[in-house]
Protein backbone atom coordinates (compact mmCIF):
# COMPACT_ATOMS: atom_id res chain seq x y z
CA UNK A 1 0.00 0.00 0.00
CA UNK A 2 2.85 2.39 0.81
CA UNK A 3 4.19 1.80 -2.67
CA UNK A 4 0.81 2.48 -4.24
CA UNK A 5 0.39 5.73 -2.31
CA UNK A 6 3.89 6.78 -3.29
CA UNK A 7 3.17 6.02 -6.94
CA UNK A 8 0.05 8.18 -6.85
CA UNK A 9 1.94 11.03 -5.26
CA UNK A 10 4.73 10.78 -7.81
CA UNK A 11 2.21 10.76 -10.63
CA UNK A 12 1.04 14.15 -9.39
CA UNK A 13 -2.42 12.77 -8.69
CA UNK A 14 -2.59 12.42 -4.90
CA UNK A 15 -3.31 15.61 -2.97
CA UNK A 16 -3.99 14.27 0.53
CA UNK A 17 -4.82 11.15 2.49
CA UNK A 18 -6.01 10.68 6.02
CA UNK A 19 -7.58 8.35 8.51
CA UNK A 20 -10.81 9.32 10.23
CA UNK A 21 -11.75 8.51 13.80
CA UNK A 22 -15.33 7.78 14.83
CA UNK A 23 -15.82 11.42 15.69
CA UNK A 24 -19.01 13.06 16.85
CA UNK A 25 -22.34 12.79 15.12
CA UNK A 26 -24.28 16.04 14.90
CA UNK A 27 -28.01 16.06 14.36
CA UNK A 28 -29.94 19.29 13.83
CA UNK A 29 -33.72 19.37 14.09
CA UNK A 30 -36.03 22.32 14.70
CA UNK A 31 -33.12 24.47 15.86
CA UNK A 32 -31.92 21.87 18.35
CA UNK A 33 -28.50 20.34 18.00
CA UNK A 34 -27.94 16.81 19.33
CA UNK A 35 -24.45 15.39 19.68
CA UNK A 36 -23.79 11.66 19.88
CA UNK A 37 -20.59 9.67 19.85
CA UNK A 38 -19.45 8.56 16.43
CA UNK A 39 -21.37 8.37 13.22
CA UNK A 40 -24.03 5.64 13.15
CA UNK A 41 -22.79 3.74 16.20
CA UNK A 42 -24.81 0.66 15.28
CA UNK A 43 -23.87 0.80 11.62
CA UNK A 44 -21.42 -1.58 10.03
CA UNK A 45 -20.48 1.06 7.50
CA UNK A 46 -18.11 3.63 8.89
CA UNK A 47 -15.84 5.78 6.77
CA UNK A 48 -12.35 5.16 8.13
CA UNK A 49 -10.10 6.92 5.67
CA UNK A 50 -10.04 9.06 2.58
CA UNK A 51 -7.78 10.00 -0.29
CA UNK A 52 -8.14 13.29 -2.13
CA UNK A 53 -7.00 12.81 -5.71
CA UNK A 54 -6.99 15.04 -8.76
CA UNK A 55 -7.82 12.78 -11.69
CA UNK A 56 -8.32 13.90 -15.26
CA UNK A 57 -11.56 12.00 -15.67
CA UNK A 58 -14.01 9.84 -13.77
CA UNK A 59 -12.66 6.81 -15.65
CA UNK A 60 -9.21 7.53 -14.28
CA UNK A 61 -10.56 7.84 -10.74
CA UNK A 62 -12.37 4.51 -11.18
CA UNK A 63 -9.19 2.83 -12.45
CA UNK A 64 -7.22 4.13 -9.45
CA UNK A 65 -9.97 2.93 -7.10
CA UNK A 66 -9.78 -0.50 -8.74
CA UNK A 67 -6.06 -0.65 -7.98
CA UNK A 68 -6.67 0.50 -4.40
CA UNK A 69 -9.19 -2.29 -3.74
CA UNK A 70 -6.93 -4.88 -5.34
CA UNK A 71 -4.49 -4.10 -2.56
CA UNK A 72 -6.97 -3.65 0.28
CA UNK A 73 -9.04 -6.76 -0.42
CA UNK A 74 -12.71 -6.90 0.60
CA UNK A 75 -14.51 -3.75 1.64
CA UNK A 76 -16.56 -0.86 0.37
CA UNK A 77 -15.94 2.71 -0.59
CA UNK A 78 -17.29 5.61 -2.55
CA UNK A 79 -15.88 7.79 -5.30
CA UNK A 80 -17.16 11.34 -4.95
CA UNK A 81 -16.34 14.42 -6.95
CA UNK A 82 -15.39 17.50 -4.96
CA UNK A 83 -16.83 20.73 -6.34
CA UNK A 84 -14.82 23.90 -5.94
CA UNK A 85 -16.24 27.24 -4.79
CA UNK A 86 -18.68 28.65 -7.34
CA UNK A 87 -17.54 31.59 -9.42
CA UNK B 1 -20.41 -0.90 -30.07
CA UNK B 2 -22.24 -2.27 -27.04
CA UNK B 3 -22.35 -0.45 -23.73
CA UNK B 4 -20.00 -3.01 -22.21
CA UNK B 5 -17.51 -2.48 -24.98
CA UNK B 6 -17.74 1.28 -24.59
CA UNK B 7 -17.13 0.94 -20.85
CA UNK B 8 -14.15 -1.33 -21.47
CA UNK B 9 -12.74 1.10 -24.00
CA UNK B 10 -13.06 3.96 -21.50
CA UNK B 11 -11.27 1.83 -18.91
CA UNK B 12 -8.46 1.10 -21.38
CA UNK B 13 -8.21 4.82 -22.18
CA UNK B 14 -7.94 5.61 -18.46
CA UNK B 15 -5.16 3.06 -18.03
CA UNK B 16 -3.40 4.53 -21.04
CA UNK B 17 -3.55 8.04 -19.61
CA UNK B 18 -2.10 6.77 -16.34
CA UNK B 19 0.59 4.49 -17.76
CA UNK B 20 1.59 5.71 -21.22
CA UNK B 21 4.38 8.09 -20.21
CA UNK B 22 6.11 5.44 -18.11
CA UNK B 23 5.75 2.82 -20.83
CA UNK B 24 7.08 5.10 -23.56
CA UNK B 25 9.92 6.15 -21.24
CA UNK B 26 10.90 2.54 -20.48
CA UNK B 27 10.70 1.57 -24.17
CA UNK B 28 12.76 4.57 -25.27
CA UNK B 29 15.58 3.38 -23.04
CA UNK B 30 15.45 0.01 -24.79
CA UNK B 31 15.06 1.08 -28.41
CA UNK B 32 16.80 4.48 -28.19
CA UNK B 33 14.22 6.11 -30.42
CA UNK B 34 11.32 7.99 -28.94
CA UNK B 35 9.27 7.69 -32.14
CA UNK B 36 9.68 3.92 -32.35
CA UNK B 37 9.01 3.62 -28.61
CA UNK B 38 5.72 5.44 -28.99
CA UNK B 39 4.73 3.25 -31.96
CA UNK B 40 5.40 0.12 -29.93
CA UNK B 41 3.41 1.48 -27.01
CA UNK B 42 0.53 2.29 -29.36
CA UNK B 43 0.68 -1.26 -30.73
CA UNK B 44 0.34 -2.53 -27.17
CA UNK B 45 -2.62 -0.22 -26.63
CA UNK B 46 -4.34 -1.66 -29.71
CA UNK B 47 -3.73 -5.17 -28.35
CA UNK B 48 -5.25 -4.09 -25.02
CA UNK B 49 -8.33 -2.70 -26.78
CA UNK B 50 -8.75 -6.07 -28.50
CA UNK B 51 -8.16 -8.29 -25.49
CA UNK B 52 -9.23 -6.48 -22.32
CA UNK B 53 -12.93 -6.10 -23.12
CA UNK B 54 -13.16 -9.91 -23.37
CA UNK B 55 -10.62 -10.95 -20.76
CA UNK B 56 -10.89 -8.14 -18.25
CA UNK B 57 -8.23 -5.66 -17.19
CA UNK B 58 -5.07 -7.46 -15.99
CA UNK B 59 -3.92 -7.09 -12.40
CA UNK B 60 -1.01 -4.87 -13.44
CA UNK B 61 -2.16 -3.11 -16.59
CA UNK B 62 1.07 -1.13 -16.89
CA UNK B 63 3.17 -4.30 -16.73
CA UNK B 64 0.93 -5.96 -19.31
CA UNK B 65 1.26 -3.06 -21.75
CA UNK B 66 5.01 -2.90 -21.23
CA UNK B 67 5.55 -6.60 -21.82
CA UNK B 68 3.29 -6.60 -24.87
CA UNK B 69 5.21 -3.64 -26.30
CA UNK B 70 8.48 -5.50 -25.70
CA UNK B 71 7.13 -8.48 -27.61
CA UNK B 72 6.29 -6.18 -30.49
CA UNK B 73 9.82 -4.83 -30.34
CA UNK B 74 11.22 -8.35 -30.69
CA UNK B 75 8.92 -9.05 -33.64
CA UNK B 76 10.11 -5.88 -35.31
CA UNK B 77 13.74 -6.75 -34.75
CA UNK B 78 13.23 -10.19 -36.28
CA UNK B 79 11.43 -8.80 -39.31
CA UNK B 80 13.85 -5.99 -39.94
CA UNK B 81 17.58 -6.78 -40.03
CA UNK B 82 18.52 -3.13 -40.39
CA UNK B 83 16.56 -2.30 -37.26
CA UNK B 84 18.15 -5.28 -35.52
CA UNK B 85 21.61 -3.83 -36.12
CA UNK B 86 20.50 -0.47 -34.81
CA UNK B 87 18.85 -2.05 -31.81
CA UNK B 88 21.56 -4.51 -30.85
CA UNK B 89 21.23 -3.06 -27.37
CA UNK B 90 17.92 -4.84 -27.04
CA UNK B 91 19.62 -8.22 -27.06
CA UNK B 92 19.02 -10.62 -24.27
CA UNK B 93 16.80 -8.36 -22.23
CA UNK B 94 14.04 -8.59 -24.82
CA UNK B 95 14.49 -12.31 -25.33
CA UNK B 96 14.17 -12.80 -21.61
CA UNK B 97 11.04 -10.69 -21.52
CA UNK B 98 9.45 -12.82 -24.21
CA UNK B 99 10.10 -16.02 -22.32
CA UNK B 100 8.54 -14.78 -19.11
CA UNK B 101 5.06 -16.04 -18.39
CA UNK B 102 2.10 -13.73 -17.76
CA UNK B 103 2.43 -14.49 -14.06
CA UNK B 104 5.72 -12.64 -14.12
CA UNK B 105 4.19 -9.36 -15.25
CA UNK B 106 4.58 -8.02 -11.74
CA UNK B 107 8.29 -8.66 -11.68
CA UNK B 108 8.76 -7.12 -15.10
CA UNK B 109 6.87 -4.01 -14.09
CA UNK B 110 8.53 -3.64 -10.71
CA UNK B 111 12.08 -4.10 -11.86
CA UNK B 112 12.07 -1.21 -14.27
CA UNK B 113 14.05 1.83 -13.16
CA UNK B 114 11.17 3.85 -14.54
CA UNK B 115 11.65 7.08 -12.62
CA UNK B 116 14.96 7.82 -14.33
CA UNK B 117 13.44 6.99 -17.69
CA UNK B 118 10.53 9.32 -17.05
CA UNK B 119 12.93 12.16 -16.24
CA UNK B 120 14.92 11.42 -19.41
CA UNK B 121 11.69 11.47 -21.40
CA UNK B 122 10.89 14.93 -20.03
CA UNK B 123 14.31 16.24 -20.96
CA UNK B 124 14.20 14.77 -24.46
CA UNK B 125 10.65 16.03 -25.15
CA UNK B 126 11.74 19.51 -24.09
CA UNK B 127 15.12 19.44 -25.84
CA UNK B 128 16.27 22.87 -27.06
CA UNK B 129 16.95 21.42 -30.53
CA UNK B 130 13.14 21.59 -30.91
CA UNK B 131 11.10 24.77 -31.29
CA UNK B 132 9.01 25.78 -28.29
CA UNK B 133 5.76 24.80 -30.03
CA UNK B 134 7.21 21.41 -31.02
CA UNK B 135 8.30 20.83 -27.42
CA UNK B 136 4.81 21.68 -26.14
CA UNK B 137 3.09 19.30 -28.57
CA UNK B 138 5.56 16.47 -28.01
CA UNK B 139 5.38 16.81 -24.21
CA UNK B 140 1.58 16.70 -24.24
CA UNK B 141 1.73 13.64 -26.46
CA UNK B 142 4.48 11.64 -24.73
CA UNK B 143 4.12 12.72 -21.11
CA UNK B 144 0.47 13.76 -21.02
CA UNK B 145 -0.76 10.76 -23.02
CA UNK B 146 -3.01 13.10 -25.02
CA UNK B 147 -4.11 12.21 -28.54
CA UNK B 148 -3.19 14.44 -31.48
CA UNK B 149 -6.83 15.48 -31.66
CA UNK B 150 -6.92 16.48 -27.98
CA UNK B 151 -3.70 18.47 -28.32
CA UNK B 152 -5.07 20.25 -31.40
CA UNK B 153 -8.26 21.19 -29.53
CA UNK B 154 -6.29 22.36 -26.51
CA UNK B 155 -3.95 24.54 -28.56
CA UNK B 156 -6.65 25.80 -30.98
CA UNK B 157 -4.62 24.41 -33.86
CA UNK B 158 -5.61 22.18 -36.78
CA UNK B 159 -5.10 18.48 -36.12
CA UNK B 160 -2.88 17.83 -39.21
CA UNK B 161 -0.64 20.72 -38.10
CA UNK B 162 -0.12 19.13 -34.68
CA UNK B 163 0.42 15.69 -36.25
CA UNK B 164 3.10 17.14 -38.55
CA UNK B 165 4.68 19.04 -35.67
CA UNK B 166 4.99 15.88 -33.58
CA UNK B 167 6.31 13.76 -36.46
CA UNK B 168 8.89 16.40 -37.35
CA UNK B 169 9.93 16.75 -33.70
CA UNK B 170 10.59 13.00 -33.42
CA UNK B 171 12.56 13.08 -36.67
CA UNK B 172 14.62 16.05 -35.46
CA UNK B 173 15.48 14.22 -32.24
CA UNK B 174 16.53 11.14 -34.24
CA UNK B 175 18.55 12.97 -36.89
CA UNK B 176 20.38 14.99 -34.23
CA UNK B 177 21.01 11.78 -32.32
CA UNK B 178 19.80 13.44 -29.14
CA UNK B 179 20.77 11.05 -26.33
CA UNK B 180 18.13 9.68 -23.96
CA UNK B 181 19.72 10.97 -20.77
CA UNK B 182 19.46 13.33 -17.85
CA UNK B 183 21.83 16.17 -18.80
CA UNK B 184 25.20 16.46 -17.05
CA UNK B 185 25.35 18.97 -14.18
CA UNK B 186 26.99 21.67 -16.32
CA UNK B 187 24.21 21.56 -18.91
CA UNK B 188 21.40 20.94 -16.46
CA UNK B 189 20.31 24.49 -15.55
CA UNK B 190 19.77 25.46 -19.20
CA UNK B 191 18.09 22.15 -20.04
CA UNK B 192 15.87 22.34 -16.97
CA UNK B 193 14.88 25.89 -17.91
CA UNK B 194 13.74 24.50 -21.25
CA UNK B 195 11.53 21.93 -19.50
CA UNK B 196 10.06 24.52 -17.14
CA UNK B 197 9.36 26.85 -20.04
CA UNK B 198 7.34 24.13 -21.75
CA UNK B 199 5.29 23.43 -18.62
CA UNK B 200 4.55 27.12 -18.17
CA UNK B 201 3.62 27.53 -21.85
CA UNK B 202 1.15 24.66 -21.47
CA UNK B 203 -0.22 26.21 -18.29
CA UNK B 204 -0.66 29.65 -19.88
CA UNK B 205 -2.36 28.16 -22.90
CA UNK B 206 -4.99 26.73 -20.55
CA UNK B 207 -5.12 29.83 -18.38
CA UNK B 208 -6.08 32.03 -21.32
CA UNK B 209 -9.12 29.87 -22.07
CA UNK B 210 -12.31 31.86 -22.41
CA UNK B 211 -16.00 31.14 -21.96
CA UNK B 212 -17.29 28.74 -24.58
CA UNK B 213 -13.86 27.26 -25.22
CA UNK B 214 -13.43 23.54 -25.49
CA UNK B 215 -12.93 21.93 -22.05
CA UNK B 216 -9.56 20.67 -23.32
CA UNK B 217 -8.17 24.21 -22.91
CA UNK B 218 -8.55 24.63 -19.15
CA UNK B 219 -7.58 20.95 -18.82
CA UNK B 220 -4.13 21.99 -20.05
CA UNK B 221 -3.63 23.91 -16.78
CA UNK B 222 -4.27 20.76 -14.76
CA UNK B 223 -1.95 18.82 -17.02
CA UNK B 224 0.85 21.39 -16.57
CA UNK B 225 0.43 21.34 -12.78
CA UNK B 226 0.39 17.54 -12.76
CA UNK B 227 3.55 17.32 -14.87
CA UNK B 228 5.13 19.94 -12.60
CA UNK B 229 4.36 17.78 -9.56
CA UNK B 230 5.80 14.74 -11.32
CA UNK B 231 8.97 16.69 -12.13
CA UNK B 232 9.21 17.96 -8.54
CA UNK B 233 9.01 14.34 -7.38
CA UNK B 234 11.78 13.34 -9.79
CA UNK B 235 14.02 16.32 -8.98
CA UNK B 236 13.16 17.20 -5.39
CA UNK B 237 16.41 19.10 -4.96
CA UNK B 238 15.71 21.64 -7.72
CA UNK B 239 14.21 24.84 -6.24
CA UNK B 240 13.17 26.17 -9.67
CA UNK B 241 10.82 23.23 -10.14
CA UNK B 242 9.11 23.77 -6.79
CA UNK B 243 8.91 27.48 -7.59
CA UNK B 244 7.10 26.86 -10.87
CA UNK B 245 4.70 24.35 -9.30
CA UNK B 246 3.90 26.85 -6.55
CA UNK B 247 3.31 29.59 -9.12
CA UNK B 248 0.97 27.39 -11.16
CA UNK B 249 -0.88 26.21 -8.04
CA UNK B 250 -1.47 29.75 -6.79
CA UNK B 251 -2.68 30.88 -10.21
CA UNK B 252 -4.96 27.83 -10.38
CA UNK B 253 -6.44 28.80 -7.03
CA UNK B 254 -7.82 31.92 -8.70
CA UNK B 255 -9.85 29.98 -11.27
CA UNK B 256 -13.14 30.13 -9.41
CA UNK B 257 -12.74 33.86 -8.73
CA UNK B 258 -11.76 35.08 -12.18
CA UNK B 259 -14.72 33.64 -14.07
CA UNK B 260 -18.40 33.98 -13.18
CA UNK B 261 -20.98 31.18 -13.26
CA UNK B 262 -21.31 31.61 -17.04
CA UNK B 263 -17.55 31.35 -17.58
CA UNK B 264 -17.19 35.07 -18.36
CA UNK B 265 -14.24 37.02 -16.89
CA UNK B 266 -14.99 38.88 -13.66
CA UNK B 267 -13.88 42.54 -13.99
CA UNK B 268 -11.49 44.03 -11.46
CA UNK B 269 -14.05 46.13 -9.52
CA UNK B 270 -16.25 43.07 -9.02
CA UNK B 271 -13.23 41.07 -7.88
CA UNK B 272 -12.42 43.76 -5.31
CA UNK B 273 -16.04 43.85 -4.13
CA UNK B 274 -16.02 40.05 -3.71
CA UNK B 275 -12.71 40.25 -1.86
CA UNK B 276 -14.32 42.47 0.77
CA UNK B 277 -12.59 45.70 -0.34
CA UNK B 278 -15.66 47.89 -1.06
CA UNK B 279 -13.90 51.30 -0.99
CA UNK B 280 -11.40 50.27 -3.66
CA UNK B 281 -14.17 48.55 -5.63
CA UNK B 282 -16.29 51.74 -5.56
CA UNK B 283 -13.32 53.78 -6.83
CA UNK B 284 -12.77 51.32 -9.70
CA UNK B 285 -16.47 51.36 -10.63
CA UNK B 286 -16.35 55.18 -10.76
CA UNK B 287 -13.21 55.11 -12.90
CA UNK B 288 -14.94 52.73 -15.30
CA UNK B 289 -18.02 54.99 -15.34
CA UNK B 290 -15.94 57.98 -16.44
CA UNK B 291 -14.39 55.93 -19.27
CA UNK B 292 -17.51 54.41 -20.81
CA UNK B 293 -19.36 56.13 -23.71
CA UNK B 294 -22.43 54.00 -23.03
CA UNK B 295 -25.11 55.77 -20.97
CA UNK B 296 -26.94 52.77 -19.49
CA UNK B 297 -23.63 51.13 -18.65
CA UNK B 298 -22.48 54.30 -16.85
CA UNK B 299 -25.70 54.27 -14.81
CA UNK B 300 -25.15 50.62 -13.91
CA UNK B 301 -21.51 51.22 -12.91
CA UNK B 302 -22.41 54.20 -10.73
CA UNK B 303 -25.15 52.14 -9.07
CA UNK B 304 -22.61 49.40 -8.28
CA UNK B 305 -20.26 52.10 -6.89
CA UNK B 306 -23.08 53.33 -4.65
CA UNK B 307 -23.76 49.78 -3.44
CA UNK B 308 -20.09 49.38 -2.55
CA UNK B 309 -20.12 52.72 -0.70
CA UNK B 310 -23.05 51.46 1.35
CA UNK B 311 -21.08 48.36 2.34
CA UNK B 312 -17.85 50.28 3.09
Amino acid sequence: MGRFVEELARAGVLLATGGLDRGTHVSASGGNITLTDGPFTESKEVIVSFALIEARSKDEAVELARRFWKIVGDGEGDIRQVYGPEG
Amino acid sequence: MTTDNAAAQRAVDAVWRIESARIIAGLTRLVRDVGLAEELAQDALVAALEQWPAEGIPARPGGWLMLTAKHRAIDRVRRDERLAGKLSLLGRELEAAQRSAPAEFDAVADDEPIDDDLLRLMFISCHPVLSAEARVALTLRLLGGLTTEEIARGLLTAEPTIAKRITRAKRTLASNEVPFEVPAPAARPARLASVLEVLYLIFNEGYSAMAGDDWMRPALCHEAVRLGRVLAGLMPEEPEVHGLVALMEIQSSRFPARLDADGLPVPLPELLARAGRPAEAAAEFRRAATLTRNGPERTMLLRRAGECDARG
